[in-house]
């Protein structure tokens, strides 16, 4: 890690991080969002990748780049598909 | 509150932050280095003593196996929550009516199977060998449920439903996080404190090495595949009986 290459690297993907997080907190739309929390996931684990972490970089790949988005995806499909049901309800009744 | 106060408590919170922040800052390590004597003591040590390679996952499954117990449970116990909250309200009993709908081309399916055959290799692998290199059960157990999310992406709804709404997949997840409890148990008939690592350690590399470690990081496997199933499949069940039902 002395090398000023794997210096320069570490701090890019520090800068990426940051971008990423930002992302994140500024986009509006959940889906898009949902994706960048992904992306950011990703940036993160090779951050722990190039601190000499794989195993947490594995953890991170799985749960903070697949699981994680996953169940906010799957959590915000239920919601929708609840209102889509609710309205045709709705629309049946008038 | 207005925006302009929320604009002026920035100011005020902001600068206080940074400070802090760089203060913090200030005492750092230098980039990429470690200072902590235990790190290295252990690193050097559980080769020698519980012939893993892999010192994260001695550490999670032995040296501190009873914290690990208690985060499995914790996902245990979520996925329960979850499965409680979201049960289904109104059981109507359409979804017999079942048409395969198979939306994707052919190429997409043809490219699938060998794509979940991949990542059941890969699960397994990665599971199985976590007492030798980075990975374990828990890494190995999401991998392993991303390939029923493969099927139900690019086959159907129908075999993703089949795949995972049995009670089976219940019975699993409880084997699962109850086996790692059982390791932890059956010490205490040796007269053993909890979790000592009492199989076997065998040579150092070896798939079937290190005792309980690899065992424990079998369950964890299961239990992780088994309960991220559940929950996916929770969320998905009202959904997916519209789509098959059909309306």
């Amino acid at each position: 890690m002395s090398s000023p290459i794997m210096m320069w690297a570490g701090a890019a993907l520090l800068v990426l991080v940051a971008v990423a997080g930002l992302a994140v907190v500024r986009l509006r739309d959940v889906t898009s969002q949902v994706i960048a929390l992904s992306f950011y996931g990703i940036v993160m684990s090779l951050v722990f990748f190039s601190f000499q972490a794989p195993d947490v970089a594995l953890s991170q790949i799985t749960v903070g780049a697949v699981a994680l988005p996953l169940m906010i995806m799957l959590a915000i499909s239920r919601m929708r598909f609840r209102h889509a049901k609710q309205q045709r309800k709705v629309s049946e009744h008038d | 509150m207005t925006e302009r106060l929320r604009v002026r408590l920035f100011f005020v919170a902001g600068p206080v932050f940074f400070l802090l922040f760089l203060i913090a800052a200030r005492d750092l390590p230098p980039w990429g280095q470690y200072r902590g004597p235990y790190g290295d003591r252990i690193a050097e040590l559980s080769v020698y003593e519980r012939h893993a390679t892999d010192v994260v996952n001695a550490i999670n499954y032995d040296y501190r196996a009873f914290d690990t117990l208690g985060e499995e449970f914790i996902l245990f116990t979520s996925v329960l929550g979850v499965m409680l909250l979201l049960r289904r309200e109104d059981v109507s009993g359409d979804s017999q009516q079942v048409e395969d709908r198979a939306t994707m081309s052919e190429t997409i399916r043809t490219v699938t199977v060998p794509a979940v055959l991949l990542t059941l290799v890969f699960g397994f692998y990665v599971a199985l060998h976590g007492q030798l290199s980075p990975g374990g059960g828990f890494q190995g157990g999401v991998i392993l449920a991303t390939a029923a999310w493969l099927v139900y992406i690019a086959v159907n709804a129908q075999l993703y439903k089949r795949l995972t709404s049995h009670t089976v997949t219940e019975v699993v997840e409880a084997v699962g996080a109850g086996g790692y409890a059982l390791i932890g148990l059956m010490p205490l008939a040796a007269g053993v404190p909890l979790l000592t690592n009492v199989l076997p350690l065998g040579t150092t590399g070896d798939v079937f090495s290190s005792g309980t470690i690899a065992w424990i990081s079998a369950c964890v496997g299961v239990e992780v595949t088994a309960s991220f199933l559940l929950v996916s499949y929770t969320y998905l069940q009202e959904i997916l009986a519209g789509e098959i039902g059909g309306d």
